[in-house]
């Protein structure tokens, strides 16, 4: 097997936001003091007249980018995801979401892929609650490379969004062939016996296990990159033909894209399905690679449930 | 065309605002009566520059109203200014009404998508949980320092909103950008819905405490046309600093049995109450 190029997804969004400033004058990002780390530091080198840094404060940072919105710009506002939209919900929920504003709210450093800084910053609520608002797009990309393109494509798309990026570098595993499109999931492996739909880098794991399980079990794998809206018929099609549905993320099992999957599938396609993710608990302090062993998700836990599944 | 007798129409809005909630049944009564000074000054004295017939007219003031239950006196003073019919007030509250209980603005690509009700022209921002304003007019009034464009964007808040930590984090940004076209203004009549402010929870020293961000503070009387007068004026003099006024004004205003009592903050009147109450504004107090 060739070596697999790491990069995080935190990369492939910096990345696109410097090529968007140089295309469209109307973005601009907001950030509450991340900028090295949510890599938008040269975005505000390059365009100082589009960037606005507003220190330890998420709540005004939501705020003020709606009110740059209200006035015709596509807004990135940037921070950790356990702060924003953690601490800045209400203000994602009126100022932005209800008043369907052009924000893009971009939460960095989810799930326990961010390691040594413990559960205080490992979001992994984010995206139920973000799912949960009315009209609100919920975009994971699985990896760095995903991550410039749904940038990209999320700032030619009007309207409120949710960007979930990570901190750890992961593989480049989603072929760049494949069509990216919001809303629309993507087949990345074909199989007839079991149905593994993920989101995010994790989602990799999952594809090194239905590799090394091919010729005995036929995985299909699908990336399920937009949560919201839910590509339901992919979904409902592939679990039609494998009867079998594994689901994958590095966020809680309630309300994730686990709970998002089971609602399509319990009404539409009742078939044996399982949730992989964290399983209400909190996370803690370790190495990535670590944390997926001691809370289940690595790729020997996602190999032992579909075995489990294939009994 | 001759000048507007402001007091008069300030007058026309508190009947108005009294009639709207006694049908609505439900609503805020004593903060919308409060600002209805600063209302007809804003709409009808020359204090923002507007057009009725052109609610996006880019060259606008902006008016954000960041304390939303105060919106009977925004719907009020839009409708008398010619934004809607005046018929359409007693649909406040109502389903499917515009007149949502705190104002929904909404930025449609398609007509009515995801709602069940249209979007209310003049109305700028979405409101209700506290706080929430502030930054959005700050986020207006960078746009427009950035761009270069010369219009105001005027802030509504209240005291009690003060309390809430997110203006804290809205005034020390606008101070930041040197956001000079802000000029936020604080309704300041002590009243919250469970009692006085100063009792709920002291706001300290107000004034120093936003000259302490970095702001320039003026204190007005709300109902004083020529101290509204003064604060545009005195704006101009500032170019590079936010403006904050605090401007005291009496909750319940023109209405015996309303003014400075907080029970009034989050209730309408009824019927006979509203009877009562538009007696005393046409007649004057008995």
């Amino acid at each position: 097997m060739t070596e697999v190029q790491m990069k995080a997804t935190r990369d492939g969004f910096g990345e696109a936001l410097l090529s968007l400033g140089e295309k469209q004058n109307k973005v601009m990002v907001v950030c509450a003091d991340l900028e090295e780390s949510m890599r938008v530091e040269e975005f505000g080198k390059r365009f100082p007249e589009r960037m606005v840094e507003v220190g330890v404060a998420e709540q005004n940072m939501v705020g003020l980018a709606a009110g740059l919105a209200l006035e015709g710009n596509c807004v990135f506002a940037v921070s950790y995801a356990a702060f924003s939209p953690g601490r800045s919900w209400d203000q994602i929920r009126v100022s932005v979401a209800l008043s369907n504003l052009n924000v893009k709210i971009v939460g960095g450093h989810t799930g326990l892929g961010v390691g040594p800084d413990g559960a205080t910053h490992q979001a992994l609520e984010d995206i139920a609650i973000m799912r949960v608002l009315p009209g609100m797009m919920v975009v994971v990309p699985a990896d760095a490379y995903q991550a410039r393109q749904a940038t990209e494509r999320l700032s030619e798309l009007y309207g409120p969004a949710y960007l979930r990026l990570t901190r750890q570098k992961t593989g480049l595993f989603v072929d760049k062939a494949l069509k990216f499109e919001i809303g629309k999931a993507q087949i990345l492996r074909q199989g007839k016996d079991i149905t593994v739909v993920g989101c995010g880098p994790i989602l990799g794991e999952a594809m090194k296990v239905a590799e090394k399980l091919a010729g005995r079990v036929s995985v299909e794998v699908i990336n399920m990159h937009t949560v919201k809206p839910i590509d339901a018929e992919t979904l409902i099609r592939s679990a039609k033909k494998t009867g079998r549905v594994l689901c994958i993320e590095d966020h809680q099992v309630t309300g994730g894209l686990g709970g998002a999957v089971a609602e399509v599938l319990s009404e539409k396609m009742p078939v044996r399905l399982e949730r992989m993710g964290v399983a209400d608990k909190w996370g803690e302090s370790g190495l990535p690679e670590d944390l997926y062993e001691k809370f289940g998700l690595s790729a020997r836990w996602i190999e032992g449930r579909v075995e489990k599944l294939m009994l | 065309m001759p000048k507007p007798d402001l007091p008069l129409v300030a007058r026309d809005i508190r009947k108005n605002i009294i009639r709207s909630l006694a049908i609505a049944g439900s609503g805020h009564t004593a903060g919308a009566m409060g600002t209805a000074d600063i209302f007809a000054w804003w709409y009808f004295g020359g204090g923002l520059r507007h057009r009725s017939g052109e609610p996006s007219w880019e060259g606008r003031d902006r008016l954000i109203l960041s304390c939303g239950h105060y919106a009977p006196v925004l719907y009020v003073t839009l409708a008398m200014a010619g934004y809607f019919p005046l018929a359409e007030l007693s649909s406040l509250r109502k389903i499917g009404s515009r007149l949502q209980g705190h104002p929904v603005k909404r930025v449609e690509l398609k007509k009515m998508s995801g709602l069940g009700h249209e979007i209310l022209p003049g109305v700028e921002n979405t409101s209700g949980p506290l706080g929430q304003g502030v930054s959005v007019a700050v986020g207006m009034a960078l746009a427009a320092k950035r761009r270069g464009e010369k219009h105001w964007v005027w802030c509504l808040g209240s005291d009690g909103e003060v309390q809430e930590g997110q203006t804290w984090e809205a005034y020390i940004s606008a101070v930041k950008y040197e956001l000079g076209n802000l000029i936020y203004v604080i309704d300041y009549n002590n009243i919250q819905i469970t009692g006085e402010v100063s009792k709920i929870m002291p706001l300290g020293n107000l004034k120093k405490r936003l000259e302490g961000c970095g702001m320039e503070v003026m204190e007005i009387d709300g109902h004083d046309f020529e101290d509204l007068e003064k604060v545009k004026e005195w704006a101009g003099l500032h170019p590079k600093t936010p403006k904050a006024v605090i401007m005291v004004t009496t909750p319940g205003k023109g209405v015996g049995f309303m003014e400075n009592n907080y029970r009034w903050h989050g209730i309408p009147p009824t019927k006979e109450q509203a009877f009562d109450a538009l007696e005393e504004l046409i007649r004057g107090k008995k």
